[in-house]
């Protein structure tokens, strides 16, 4: 491998890297602002113009604290929960394509940091091992609480998982190919976004995203009237900031996969029609699918703040008597259309 | 090939470790790790796809299941059930009996077959799906009928107990 190669894939990743974390950052901000216009107060406003300084003052605030480790937790594991759930948030964006390619100095560099041939099952892989994070901290802790949230959360995870999985195979179904590169370039345009041809496949999956970023209305592993805090009821300072900002790193990665499959990644109408060259299409392009992200972001907030939690068993309900049925019938029905374009079209 | 004797020796060690410690939790993670060092046996090996579903599949899904249910019997190491003498004789014969069948089918294997060294990317999804699809239809029919029947006797077995309730 060429020396450039690997310097600009370096360059990528710390810039992917760093935007992850400034965005799960400012969306703790969004999230507290856009709280308070939903119930008609300010939310947070004093640190700096509009807040704008209080995710900092957070951080700091999170860093200072005392640190706790209760006397009967499992040390290694309970400091081993955080940081697997960080690290399996943040290496989950490797294989997003955030964009074409940008033409510096006679060299193509590709906005992806990872083409890999089994982009999206990457993903499954790293989504389903996020569960690992929650559930050896919430078992290090030694309190039933904390245990009972890592229950949930695991069942959880794992009757999403597969609603998700399915709803995904309708996708490849459309698509022919596994690779989040070659799935985004295919979507060029309007008219060639897969939410059109998926419609149902995409509601599923949506759901689904909110259930494995244990968002509301499915945030039962830290429903806090019933299990104090869930999962992290033992976790103070640092790791405790580390496990949100877990969770909101997830939401911006699954907003960011929601925008790469179903609506069009980097593409926006008209892009080829405008006369511009490659390198403003590329950097529209980016423009364009943060724009893109940051309403799917908003709408997770949106709901948030509209939808009650739900009871457990109905949570379960929705995802194997609701979901499954629902993905395996947009299966048949993603397959039949296929058959019967090939035969008469 | 120092990447392969690594990651080799990495999957015995863990592997041993999984076997040796006394802690179910413990031993159930040890079990994790091994898992992903045979991961990274596939990718090695250009297996693409396989390495990616043994991720979902084994570290994803199973030992997450697992898991589950080692923190819901709350096991350790004073209440581990011991088992009887004739219990592990029977265990070792079982393991023995494995391990004799596992060499007997090492030992035709050839490495430098032509079959295996022509096709080196077998383990990309594309050529993996023609040739699952094309050549071994059959057999991947059948053992999907078997998954199948032990899905639908897991359901019978959980529906029983509502029942009798």
């Amino acid at each position: 491998m060429e020396g450039a190669f690997i310097l600009e894939k370096l360059i990528l990743v710390v810039i992917v890297f760093t935007v992850s974390l400034v965005i799960a950052m400012y969306s703790t901000l969004a999230e507290r602002k856009i709280a308070g216009f939903m119930q008609d107060r300010h939310g947070p406003h004093r640190a700096g113009p509009f807040g704008l300084l209080q995710p900092l003052c957070d951080g700091g605030k999170f860093f200072f604290k005392e640190e706790i480790i209760p006397a009967g937790a499992h040390k290694g594991l309970f400091i081993l929960g955080p940081t697997l759930a960080i690290i399996t948030a943040c290496i989950s964006s490797a294989v997003i394509p955030w964009g074409q390619t940008l033409e510096i100095a006679g060299r193509e560099v590709s906005l992806q940091v990872a083409d890999i041939n089994v982009g999206i099952l990457y993903i499954f892989g790293v989504v389903a091992l996020g569960v690992y994070g929650i559930m050896l901290g919430g078992w290090a802790s030694n309190n039933k609480f904390s245990l009972m949230g890592a229950i949930r959360a695991a069942s959880q995870s794992i009757s999403y998982e597969i609603a998700m999985g399915l709803s995904i195979i309708a996708l490849l179904m459309v698509t022919g190919t596994l690779s989040m590169g070659e799935i985004v370039a295919q979507q060029s345009g309007f008219v060639n976004w897969n939410i059109w041809v998926q419609p149902i496949g995409f509601l599923v999956f949506i759901t689904c995203a909110f259930a494995e970023c244990n968002r509301v209305p499915f945030d039962l592993p830290e429903c806090e009237t019933e299990l104090v805090g869930g999962y992290h009821t033992e976790y103070s300072s640092m790791k405790l900031g580390l496990y949100m900002f877990s969770e909101y790193i997830n939401m911006f990665v699954s907003s960011a996969l929601m925008a790469a499959l179903y609506f069009g990644g980097y593409n926006f109408p008209f892009m080829y029609d405008l006369g511009l060259s490659q390198n403003w299409i590329t950097i529209i392009g980016v423009l364009v699918f943060f724009f893109k992200i940051f309403g799917f972001i908003f709408f997770f907030m949106w709901i948030r703040w509209t939808l009650p939690r739900f009871r457990y068993d109905q949570l379960m309900n929705l995802g194997w008597k609701m979901l499954i049925p629902l993905a395996i019938a947009n299966i048949v029905l993603t397959a039949v259309v296929t058959i019967i374009k090939d035969m008469y079209f | 090939m120092s990447v392969f004797y690594l990651v080799a020796f990495l999957a015995i060690f863990f592997a041993l470790m999984t076997i040796f410690t006394k802690n179910p939790v413990h031993s159930v993670l040890y079990l994790v790790i091994t898992f992903f060092t045979l991961t990274v046996h596939y990718i090695l090996l250009n297996a693409q796809f396989l390495a990616v579903v043994n991720f979902i599949v084994y570290m994803g899904a199973i030992i997450v299941l697992f898991l589950f249910v080692m923190m819901l019997l709350n096991l350790n190491e004073e209440a581990e059930p011991v088992k009887s003498n004739l219990v592990k004789i029977m265990g070792a014969i079982a393991g023995m009996c494995l391990l004799a069948t596992l060499l007997g089918a090492f030992r035709v294997i050839e490495p430098s077959n032509e079959m295996v060294a022509a096709h080196a990317d077998i383990g990309l999804v594309e050529n993996l799906g023609k040739v699952l699809f094309n050549e071994f239809l059959l057999p991947f029919e059948i053992s999907s009928i078997l998954l199948l029947a032990a899905m639908i006797g897991a359901v019978l077995l959980a529906k029983k107990d509502v029942k009798k309730a």
